[in-house]
């Protein structure tokens, strides 16, 4: 018994030492699934969180969610054209400012439907795919499930989340309109301003 | 009824007072945006100082178990006109499922407060006669805010109207029992709403600009059931 277990033992070490890279990648809707299912029974167990703790609820989030999702390119997509007139300095900070809107957003959304059930579809895609699209669906007696769907790019450090759909909707493209009008009206600094705004009061609002 | 007469009385002073501010950004899926503008700021005053309050009183009012048992009961006649859009939209199998599921819902589900069919894999659609008339190819037109109703385009508010005319709810008599069941029905749905219409709030740097565009995607996902082509973003 021993020896079977030291070699499966020595077996497990060896592969992994020469299929580490290859294991890091995990696949997509594997890891939807898994980091989805994760949160839930995280928040759905925390007393604090399910009386209303958000600071709490965006500490779980930051931890488990957000090392999945390529801020840098949301911002990018969200912006557009204007991306490009951008500074790295601007880019840091609309970066910065837009993923703790989104985080908050996130946020409220969790703690309003975890209590659902979900169903997670198979990946249509081939392997050699580096772009996809995760399908969830969030079941709801009498109506229409919702759909929620990760748009996901093959990075070096496995897949990163770079829009996400709900119901149809997808989130980058719906800030597209606000950001383009913002710095028309008030450039790029304008809108770094209008995020920061935004996310103090929202702060303010939690804290109530 | 006179009520038709007021909304259009409001319906005219609110886009009046939209007029005259101008805030024009110039979408062009978006022609009438100070006139909508006027609407949209008469539908929030609305829904701050009525709706909202009276969904929040209803909410904690109701337990969670009751108001699903509403919302299934509404949700159920629904399924007569959805199975017919999918009828005039040629997706014959989707039409059979409504309409099995109004059967099953009405009869094992205790007159639909119980969704038994969704348990039994018959899933519940989203359709109506805009979307009808969107898969037959009509365009949307400008986006449209209507009184009360919130967004829309021309294309769906004739479709919205189609639907009211033929809502089985408006058949019912006497008129006080009409009336009331539209109005439990627009608190039950407003109440379920109050969640959402809290992460928008949060969300959004201009509301009415945050509000149409998903709007706007969310129908155009509803006319290809939820295969919409990808608008590729660069």
């Amino acid at each position: 018994m021993k020896k079977i277990a030291a070699i499966v033992l020595s077996c497990a070490a060896l592969s992994g030492a020469f299929l580490a890279p290859v294991f890091a990648q995990e696949a997509p809707e594997v890891l939807v699934k898994g980091v989805t299912l994760e949160v839930v029974d995280l928040i759905t167990k925390d007393k604090e969180i399910k009386s209303g703790n958000r600071a709490k609820l965006i500490e779980v989030i930051e931890a488990k969610v957000l090392p999945h999702f390529n801020f840098g390119a949301m911002t990018a997509l969200a912006m557009g054209q204007n991306w490009a007139k951008a500074s790295p300095e601007q880019k840091k900070l609309l970066t910065e400012q837009f993923k703790t809107l989104l985080v908050r957003t996130y946020a409220s959304a969790l703690a309003a439907y975890s209590e659902q059930k979900f169903d997670f579809r198979p990946l249509r895609a081939k392997p050699t795919d580096t772009d996809v699209t995760v399908n969830v669906r969030v079941i709801q007696p009498g109506a229409q499930p919702v759909t929620i769907d990760y748009s996901m790019e093959k990075s070096a450090h496995g897949w990163k989340v770079y829009d996400v759909m709900v119901g149809g909707v997808s989130l980058v493209a719906n800030y597209r309109t606000e950001f383009a009008n913002t710095v028309r009206s008030s450039g790029i600094d304008g809108l770094i301003k209008d995020l920061q705004t935004k996310n103090k009061s929202l702060e303010k609002g939690a804290k109530k | 009824m006179k009520r038709p007469v007021i909304r259009l009385l409001l319906l005219l002073l609110a886009g009046l007072g939209g007029c005259a501010s101008t805030g024009e950004d110039g979408d062009p899926r978006d022609p009438l945006e100070g006139f909508n503008r006027g609407v949209y700021r008469f539908n929030d005053e609305f829904d701050q100082w009525v709706a909202t309050p009276v969904a929040k009183v209803y909410k904690k009012a109701l337990h969670q178990e009751i108001r699903s048992r509403v919302g299934n009961f509404f949700s159920n006649f629904q399924d007569i006109f959805i199975g017919v859009n999918n009828f005039l939209q040629g997706k014959f199998a989707d039409g059979v499922n409504d309409w099995a599921r109004f059967a099953f819902n009405s009869t094992f589900g205790l007159l639909g407060i119980h969704d038994v069919a969704s348990e039994w894999g018959l899933e519940k659609h989203n359709e109506d006669f805009g979307q009808t008339f969107g898969r037959w190819g009509a365009p949307s037109g400008p986006y449209l805010v209507l009184p009360f109703l919130g967004s829309s385009t021309v294309r769906d508010g004739i479709g919205t109207g189609f639907d009211y005319y033929f809502a089985p709810l408006g058949e019912v008599r006497p008129i006080e029992l009409r009336n009331t069941l539209y109005g439990l029905y627009l608190v039950n749905t407003r109440a379920d709403l109050l969640d959402a219409s809290r992460i928008l709030e949060e969300a959004a740097l201009d509301r009415y600009v945050f509000q149409r565009d998903a709007f706007l995607q969310r129908r155009r996902s509803l006319i290809y059931d939820g295969n919409a082509p990808r608008e590729k973003l660069e």
